[in-house]
């Protein structure tokens, strides 16, 4: 007679915390959870500590304190009398710009530069090489250090465009200037641009061809600045003041976006019309003139209405250009060596990356016909791509990282305005790093996320 | 030349020195070196030569202090600090003292906890301008584009000067002495705005120095002065007393020629001889030995020599001793008597 | 059927090829002039190069080499006519300079010791990088390595570098005791419990004993010697100080000379700076030789005095902790409860803030019993810094300010890899393991680290770090760099690996499992050794990496190469020089960092050829 016993109940004892693998993992997650805790705890304890005993309780209150210094870069109004907390945005707008621009040149060099380090030419080939080696092997700093030279060094001062025989003159038909402050180009301006410091129009703006002028974000009625805003009538009605609202949109910009979004709409349109066409009968309607047009008219009929004209730079009086839009020597600097620097190591991937696609792939898009410039970009880069993607987020993200080397040639990016001239006015070293720390963790992270949204887009999807 | 091969010369660099409860002077005799904080490079303030040894106007400061308290004016380790970290150094006792052409102001004396022990030079923030713009006035600059040295209160004396006379400008803000020189010299920007006495350093070195000028304005006061930690009274008072000494000497025409043989004996001057240690025990009151002036003193000579020897007029920095003189020569350096 | 004439019986003799198509010209329409758009590239390239060098040549080739200040520079550029900006550079700077450059302000006399610890350097790795050209018996000398480097750049008894070692060897005694009786789990944490306390205490303890006892025992010879050697600097400093006068003087005659030889139209500038430059190169010698003796004169008296007060403080010791505990004894119950609670600076800071109600007089006993255990504690260091210094036997302490020019990039570098490289491991191993809450921690870690710029980590090591730890830790801010710089590497060395752990084929977890290995078993004898081999070169790069990073520290006002070009600038010898130092330096790093790229490349091939079947 065989009896069924329950099988043994197991009763928990202590030791099978440590000898049991089932419990094991979850000792050592509770021990490495409480250590970081208690390290955590150590750390922020000794902080209070350390800062009581210099008397300097953290608080983000000087945030909102005025900066009191000028920004010579901004993408937003500011002037010295705004909040730390601005100028630090202020810092952070200039930093995703250089950061933008950056990534964009250094991509476009770099693929130019991998291709053509593959080149049968051998004079062009070395050159490359002797580039991506240069530019590998020397500290980015140096660089942005070097760039910045040698525009101040080998570029006209301003000065000497002025007078009865300049020195230097002005390129593209007189309309850029291009000096060792910057380069000034014309500036396209709207019907309401054409006011003086203090919005008063310089010509009265012809007939109704007076552009959209500004939206002000959170006007705020009791500003002086909004009163021509607020008004009804008067030359200057609904139109803001400088330094009224949170920001300002410049709704001239917006149509011409909407107007444009609009024409490549229409254009793929018409592509996609053709494409059905083609594929019906065998034969491609000519579309390019209409596909250019419902991109061009709309937008010079905008221009036209909106009362569109250029400022030109010029130096007759003063110390500086003035008129028209000018990019300082530091974003330049800046651009150009971070540009320079992360296009070398985009070359280096760009070449693995072309290297890694097989030479049966080259050769069968020749068996079809394909000219090596086709066979470039219709066969072997697509593929490249897949290779390519992983590094090149990473180096979009070094070179994000470098820009806060900005300080070096004095561009006021977050490092320069939050941790640097705030942090120097208000001794709050705790609070503004962190910050900072905070903010380009938030810009990586974010890169990091898009990108990689990306990457999975345009890889292989396996059947 | 017989090398030292002598081994155990040097103090254990202590991981916790400050951890010692005693205050900075007992740290810093037990150390047998003074930690003093100056700048990583400036024209006959501080800067350091080929073979490592430090010399300048602020670096005379430091070996006066290390002579008085250690009897040795090489015993000084040269910390240098940007304008970031240097109050962070000197918060967190990496350095004893700072003497790093820093502005005494009301808000690094209350706000940051410091003491200024008092004012080696009186500055103010100036303007330099190459001739040929033709300008005699800061007020001209409407429109220009201004250099300006960060990590000081530069810009926000800047700032003010500009928006109080309503005019515009370019602010191109700049790290180093020697990048802002550069920029300024290639016409980058019009103007370079920096204390008087940068000014003056700057424009002494540059190839052709008549071609620029300083213009008269001066649009700021900056007291620069060494300062110690607040709260440590008994250093702060070392401090304090040896930059009086130095100035007390030149009153009293005290040189480092004569001071070994004034110190000798005590002569007719009772004040001289409450200075130099043979009357009284003021260096016994501060906690050093009674002969600490005259080490001090000895060192690089007084306030005047140091001036002249780093910064005057037979220097190429060659600046004027203008607010700088002594009282009696209708200037500004005063000292509190010795009594 | 022999009428075959037609058929050829004898070749013809090959002909040369067209001249076009071989030789130089051959070879330039294959590789420079093929095609339209070939061509264009051609000529524009040779053009960049023309235009370049023409430009760098004349600037190059400057006969300035023996200039000892940048106005001689120029007035030797002058003399030839070459006039303004671009004139030529001004050589004598790096001439002056270039020891600086390399060694910053690390004593002269011992410049041979960072020299002998990189080559050691070498040695050390050379076992790990050449494993298939060097004896594997090598490597006990790379296991000792991590501890000789930094005994021999910033010197110190000879004891602490053993004491450090033995603390290893201890650690994994005991994990081999203790595994053996208990878990090997169990052994872990028993050697890094161990490991932390003796590095915590156990290394000062041991050493301070071996101090006082030697120190003891050597003090009155050694105060003797010291005695001696001060008379002999002394009277060595006076006769350098008369030679320096009468090189000064010789110097100046010369170029006394020189005022009127331009004015006589005499003997060019350049050979007059060339005739003073034995002169100034002898003044220079001079100079340092009478500073390094300054210096090491100060050293001995600052020692002669506290080996003097020495007796002295060891009399007073016991009255004054005597003292100290009557004293703290005698505090009244209320004020001592507090601060046994919360400390004495707490208390201190309390009275001020919140106005406790404490009677004055407790206040002031409160007080007295503060500066008591001060003194106590100052004492007690004075007399043990003092027995120290007495008994070192070893090399001279060098502090790392000291520390510059290049060899603190390399310093910097050398130190935060080594020591990222096993924090490296430990993080990418947590971040592969399958305990999500290790997981997670090393991933936030690893992320936190890579998202922020290497500047904003060297801002907290330069402001923040001293406030992060316990009130009164002090270091200095060239070791607060390398721990931050540790950091920062450590996150991009776990990437390192977990791409080499990915890299290997599964089969190889599967087979440690099936040999019954457990989790470290596996790691150490299987997984690891061949992870770390594929990621060689991803250390090499990470290396290069962080080395030209090292330049950031000038930010913080650290003297690395471009720190020191600060510096350099603010001799007014040398203001207004910019290029050539720039030039020297970016030279250096090109130098260092492309011989270390060229090296990964090879191992990457070697390594390539190794996996090819």
């Amino acid at each position: 007679m065989v009896t069924l016993s329950d099988p043994p109940r197991e009763s928990f004892r202590l030791s099978q915390l440590i000898y049991d693998t089932r419990y094991r993992s979850m000792t050592i997650q509770v021990v490495a959870l409480i250590g970081f805790l208690i390290l955590l705890g150590w750390l922020f304890s000794n902080t209070m500590q350390n800062l009581t005993e210099l008397g300097k309780e953290p608080s983000f209150r000087f945030l909102s304190d005025p900066a009191g210094y000028d920004i010579n870069q901004r993408l937003i109004d500011y002037n010295n009398q705004d909040t730390h907390l601005r100028a630090a945005f202020i810092g952070l707008l200039n930093t995703l710009l250089v950061a933008f621009l950056g990534c964009i040149t250094a991509t476009v060099l770099g693929v130019i530069i991998g291709v053509l380090r593959l080149s049968k030419n051998w004079l062009v080939a070395r050159l490359m090489t002797i580039y991506v080696e240069m530019f590998r092997n020397v500290p980015v700093l140096l660089w942005i250090v070097f760039v910045m030279a040698i525009l101040i060094e080998s570029l006209p001062a301003p000065r000497a465009f002025k007078g009865e025989n300049p020195s230097a003159t002005m390129k593209v038909f007189d309309t850029v200037a291009v000096t060792n402050r910057g380069i000034y180009v014309p500036e396209v301006q709207f019907g309401r641009d054409a006011k003086d410091d203090k919005g008063e129009y310089l010509d009265e703006p012809t007939g109704w061809r007076t552009g959209l002028g500004d939206f002000p974000v959170g006007a705020d009625p009791d500003n002086p600045s909004c009163e021509s805003y607020f008004a009804s009538e008067g030359p200057m009605a609904g139109e803001p003041g400088p330094g009224c609202g949170r920001f300002q949109i410049s709704l001239d910009l917006m149509a011409i976006i909407l107007v444009l979004m609009a024409g490549f709409y229409v254009s793929h349109r018409i592509k996609t019309r053709a494409d059905h066409i083609q594929e019906a009968t065998g034969e491609r309607p000519t579309t390019w003139y209409l596909r250019l047009g419902v991109i061009v008219i709309p937008l010079a009929i905008l221009f036209w209405a909106m009362g569109t004209y250029l400022t030109y730079p010029s130096i007759e009086r003063g110390f500086n250009f003035q008129g028209g839009t000018h990019m300082r020597n530091s974003l330049i600097a800046l651009w150009l060596a971070l540009s320079l620097y992360t296009a070398a190591f985009i070359a280096e991937i760009v070449r693995a990356g072309i290297m890694a696609i097989s030479h049966g792939q080259t050769e069968a898009a020749a068996a079809l016909g394909l000219r090596p410039k086709r066979i470039m970009s219709l066969v072997i880069l697509p593929q490249a791509l897949r290779v390519i993607i992983p590094p090149l987020i990473s180096n979009y993200l070094n070179l994000t990282k470098n820009s806060s080397l900005a300080i070096a040639v004095g561009y006021m990016d977050i490092t320069g305005t939050l941790m640097g001239i705030t942090l120097n006015q208000t001794g709050r070293e705790l609070e503004t790093v962190l910050l900072g720390m905070l903010i380009y963790l938030t810009i990586s992270l974010s890169i990091s996320a898009v990108m990689n949204w990306y990457n999975n887009s345009v890889k292989l999807v396996e059947r | 030349m017989k090398k030292t091969v002598f081994l155990g010369a040097l103090t254990v660099a202590g991981l916790a020195a400050g951890a010692a409860a005693a205050g900075t002077l007992d740290d810093v005799k037990a150390r047998g070196k003074l930690n003093c904080g100056v700048s990583t490079g400036l024209v006959g303030f501080a800067a350091a030569d080929a073979n490592g040894e430090w010399d300048g106007f602020d670096v005379a400061v430091c070996r006066a202090v290390a002579a008085a308290v250690l009897g040795d004016p090489k015993a000084v380790e040269f910390v240098p600090t940007t304008g970031k970290t240097r109050f962070t150094a000197l918060a967190s006792g990496e350095v004893d003292m700072l003497a790093r052409n820093t502005t005494w102001t009301f808000s690094r004396d209350v706000d940051l906890k410091f003491t200024f022990v008092g004012v080696n030079y009186y500055d103010g923030q100036g303007f330099m301008v190459p001739k040929e713009l033709g300008v005699s006035s800061a007020k001209e600059l409407d429109g220009s584009t201004v250099c300006i040295q960060t990590g000081t209160t530069t810009e926000l004396n800047l700032a003010d000067f500009f928006r109080a006379n309503n005019i515009s400008y370019e602010p191109v803000p700049i790290e180093t002495n020697a990048e802002a020189q550069q920029q300024y010299l290639a016409g980058a920007c019009d103007v370079y705005t920096t204390d008087a006495s940068g000014l003056a350093a700057t424009r002494a070195t540059f190839e052709t120095p008549g071609d620029h000028v300083v213009l008269p304005e001066i649009i700021s006061k900056e007291p620069l002065g060494p300062l110690v930690r607040h709260g440590d009274d008994e250093w702060g008072d070392v401090v304090r007393w040896t930059l009086n000494a130095l100035v007390t000497a030149e009153e009293l025409g005290i040189t480092s020629a004569n001071v070994k043989e004034m110190a000798s004996a005590a002569g007719n001057n009772p004040e001289i001889n409450r200075l130099l240690g043979t009357e009284g025990n003021l260096g016994e009151m501060l906690g050093l030995s009674a002969d600490w002036s005259v080490n001090a003193i000895a060192t690089n000579g007084n306030y005047g020599e140091i001036f002249e020897k780093n910064i005057g007029e037979n220097t190429p920095i060659g600046l004027s001793r203008g607010l700088n003189a002594q009282w009696t020569n209708g200037g500004l350096i005063y000292s509190p008597p010795f009594r | 059927m022999s009428d075959v004439s037609y058929v050829r019986t004898e070749m013809v003799p090959e002909q040369e090829p067209p001249a076009s198509t071989t030789g130089i010209i051959g070879w330039m329409r294959e590789n420079l002039f093929s095609g339209w758009f070939n061509t264009v590239l051609t000529v524009l390239s040779a053009l960049l190069i023309f235009f370049v060098l023409s430009v760098a040549l004349p600037w190059l080739f400057s006969p300035t080499w023996q200039a000892a200040s940048l106005n001689e520079c120029r007035a030797i550029l002058h003399e030839l006519g070459r006039d303004g900006h671009f004139a030529g550079a001004c050589w004598g700077v790096i001439r002056d300079r270039w020891v600086q450059l390399f060694f910053g302000f690390y004593p002269a006399d011992l410049y041979w010791r960072p020299i002998l610890a990189f080559l050691l350097l070498g040695m050390a790795l050379a076992p790990v990088l050449f494993s298939d050209k060097v004896s594997p018996k090598l490597l006990w000398f790379s296991a000792i390595y991590p501890v000789l480097f930094p005994w021999m750049l910033w010197g110190g008894a000879v004891w602490t570098p053993l004491l450090v070692l033995a603390g290893f060897v201890l650690a994994y005694l005991v994990y081999s005791y203790v595994e053996r009786s208990a878990s090997s789990l169990v052994g872990l944490i028993a050697a890094v419990v161990f490991a932390a306390v003796w590095f915590a205490w156990g290394v000062g303890a041991v050493s301070g004993l071996i101090n006082s006892s030697i120190g003891a025992a050597r003090i009155d010879g050694q105060l003797e010697q010291t005695a001696a050697e001060i008379d002999r600097l002394q009277s060595e400093i006076a006769r350098l100080e008369g030679e320096i006068e009468t090189a000064e003087a010789a110097v100046n005659a010369v170029m006394e000379g020189e005022a009127s030889a331009e004015e006589s139209g005499g003997r060019a500038y350049r050979d007059l700076i060339a005739e003073a430059r034995p002169l100034r190169d002898k003044l220079d010698a001079l100079r340092s030789e009478i500073g390094l003796a300054a210096t090491t004169l100060s050293d001995l008296q600052s020692y002669e005095r506290q080996m003097e007060q020495l007796p002295a403080l060891i009399e007073k010791l016991p009255g004054l902790r005597d003292a100290a505990d009557a004293a703290r004894a005698a505090l009244p119950d209320t004020v001592s409860k507090v601060v046994s609670e919360n400390g004495f600076k707490a208390l201190t800071k309390r009275i001020v803030d919140e106005n406790l109600d404490i009677p004055s007089e407790d206040v002031d006993a409160l007080e007295e019993v503060l500066r008591l255990e001060g003194e106590v504690l100052f004492t007690e260091q004075t007399v043990e810094s003092t027995y120290a210094n007495a008994a070192l036997i070893g090399l001279r302490p060098v502090e790392s300010r000291n520390f510059g020019g290049m060899m603190l990039s390399l310093t910097i570098g050398v130190v935060a890899i080594a020591i990222s490289l096993p924090l490296g491991i430990l993080l990418a191993l947590g971040r592969q393991s399958n305990l999500p809450l290790l997981k997670a921690l090393c991933v936030g870690f690893i992320e936190f680290i890579r998202g922020v710029p290497l500047i904003t980590l060297l801002f907290v090591a330069s402001t923040l770090l001293n406030i992060f730890l316990p009130p009164g830790t002090n270091f200095d801010i060239i070791l607060r760099v390398i721990i931050m710089a540790t950091l920062f590497a450590s996150a991009y060395m776990a990437e390192v690996v977990r791409g080499g752990l990915a890299a290997l084929p599964k089969g190889q977890y599967e087979g440690a499992d099936s040999l019954g290995l457990n989790y470290w078993q596996a790691q150490r004898l299987i997984i690891m050794p061949q992870a770390l081999k594929i990621s060689i070169p991803g250390i090499v790069s990470t290396f290069i990496g962080l080395f030209k990073d090292t330049t950031l520290v000038s930010i913080i006002g650290l003297l690395d190469p471009l720190g020191l070009s600060n510096n350099i600038r603010a001799d007014a010898a040398w203001n207004g020089v910019v290029w050539e130092i720039y030039g020297f330096i970016a030279l250096m790093f090109f130098v260092f960092c492309f011989s270390m790229s060229r090296y990964s490349m090879y191992l990457e091939r070697k390594l390539h050829t190794g996996h090819s079947r």
